[in-house]
């Protein structure tokens, strides 16, 4: 765990504190690569790449687009919500909002 | 004068003198070279690597803007090696909301895809659990593990007891049978929970029983992504060669065993694999100096070739992290940044 936390500060682009997460769904979903998955995102969002990593930023981002936050207190969207979120601003498919969108007849 | 102070590749403290660090910077290159075919590094990337090595700082880092997507084997697994007895749905959330992770990923405590087949209802419910509650895209894991086929355990003859009596046809018989199982349990698994809502499932510590395992591997990926051309597969290797166990097994007119890093990833790369996890087993006997140079030598042109996201393995005893289970910082930062920065890396 210790070994994590150590990649994750000298290395990581830091997660749901920045926009880590929503960069990994873009090599998760359409294998881009690094530089491709960050411009991606970054235009989608209107930041420049470096804004990507840097938690000041994305978190005002974020809490704007509604795609989760690390302290998610009342009245701001949580979970599922956000994947909602991040899908259409992302513009991509994401797996369990369409087996969520089934089971619930919304498809 | 010795005044660079490091560690070997068990982790214990180690001084050098600038002379002496690149003397194994060097050596490290060589047997790289020597061994897995490779370029050598540039005399740029070497000038790098002795820099890194003396500096002063406990802890460095990339350069703002080279930052990397980092995925975890075994996420849930790890939190409960520390006898913490936390929920694995929370352990997820635990994940992103205080570690910042970019990925999580499910697992159970029996790592394999074998030992799932009986709960994997269970996993599925657990995963969709997880999945409604956190934000960050979450895999399913598990090892092929073949291991685990072979009587007592399984139901196949052992080929490491047919062998050495001289078995030869019986052995590579039983591995080839092991193979269909094994892709058998590893579609099934991949396959409930990819329907359960996976963002992606990853194979773990592939080849860990050498070729047959590699064979399982691929043949389970190319089943998957032909029923679900979406579904993203991570595969991250067990070494950084394959090892023959069987040796005479081949995939698209590729013989498996010997294989390194650049040769897996175009194997996994045409199987449909979206991310591909190479593995250089760290030398606990030799200076975190001269094992850096050697991954480096070993990953970067495995790296180059890809045409999907590479995300080095750099756990506990690979990627020239030492073999401990006490990684210390300053080396942990070091062979993250050199990685990351020369073998122009995607995530690790």
């Amino acid at each position: 765990m210790g070994m994590a936390v150590a990649h994750a500060q000298a290395s990581g682009m830091g997660g749901m504190r920045t926009a880590g997460d929503l960069v990994a769904r873009l090599q998760l979903s359409k294998k881009m690569r690094i530089g491709e998955a960050k411009k991606y995102v970054a235009d989608k969002l209107g930041v420049s790449v470096v804004e990507l990593s840097d938690p000041i930023i994305m978190s005002e981002v974020r809490a704007d687009n509604g795609f989760g936050i690390m302290m998610p207190l009342g009245k701001v969207p949580k979970g599922l919500e956000c994947k909602f979120n991040i899908a259409r601003k992302l513009d991509l498919d994401i797996n369990c909002l369409n087996r969520f969108k089934a089971r619930a007849g919304l498809a | 004068m010795s005044n660079i102070v490091t560690r070997m590749g068990d982790g214990s403290m180690l001084e050098m003198s600038e002379k002496e660090l690149r003397e194994d910077i060097e050596a490290g290159i060589e047997e790289a070279v020597d061994k897995g075919g490779v370029p050598p590094l540039t005399q740029d990337e070497i000038e790098y690597l002795v820099e890194l090595f003396k500096r002063k700082e406990r802890i460095v880092g990339v350069e703002m803007g080279n930052e990397v997507i980092l995925t975890y084997d075994a996420a849930t697994l790890k939190i409960k090696r520390h006898s913490l007895f936390e929920d694995r749905v929370n352990s997820l959330a635990i994940y992103e909301r205080l570690l910042g992770a970019d990925t999580t990923e499910l697992c159970h405590v029996d790592y394999s895809y074998k030992m799932l087949k009986p709960i994997v209802s269970y996993e599925a419910g657990t995963l969709e659990q997880a999945l409604s509650v956190t934000h960050a895209p979450m895999f399913y894991g598990a090892m092929p593990n073949l291991g685990l086929y072979t009587q007592p355990d399984g139901p196949f003859p052992n080929p490491m007891e047919l062998l050495p009596q001289g078995k030869i046809k019986e052995g590579r018989a039983a591995y080839d049978e092991m193979v269909a199982s094994a892709v058998e349990d590893i579609v099934f698994i991949a396959e409930t929970m990819w329907e359960a809502g996976a963002d992606g499932i990853n194979l773990d510590t592939v080849g860990a029983s050498g070729d047959p395992d590699f064979k399982a591997s691929l043949l389970a990926v190319e089943k998957l992504t032909a029923k679900y051309p979406e579904m993203a597969i991570e595969m991250g290797m067990a070494g950084e060669f394959v090892l023959g166990m069987h040796g005479e097994m081949y995939h698209d007119d590729q013989r498996l065993a010997g294989l390194y890093p650049t040769e897996q990833l175009k194997l996994a790369e045409k199987a449909g694999v979206a991310i591909f996890g190479p593995v250089v087993n760290t030398n606990n006997t030799e200076s975190t100096p001269w094992n850096l140079a050697r991954t480096i030598a070993l990953i970067k042109p495995c790296s180059e070739a890809a045409t999907i996201p590479v995300h080095a393995n750099m756990g506990m005893g690979v990627g020239a992290v030492p073999v401990t289970d006490y990684p210390p910082v300053d080396i942990v930062s070091r062979v993250s940044k050199a990685m990351v920065e020369l073998c122009r890396l995607d995530g690790l």
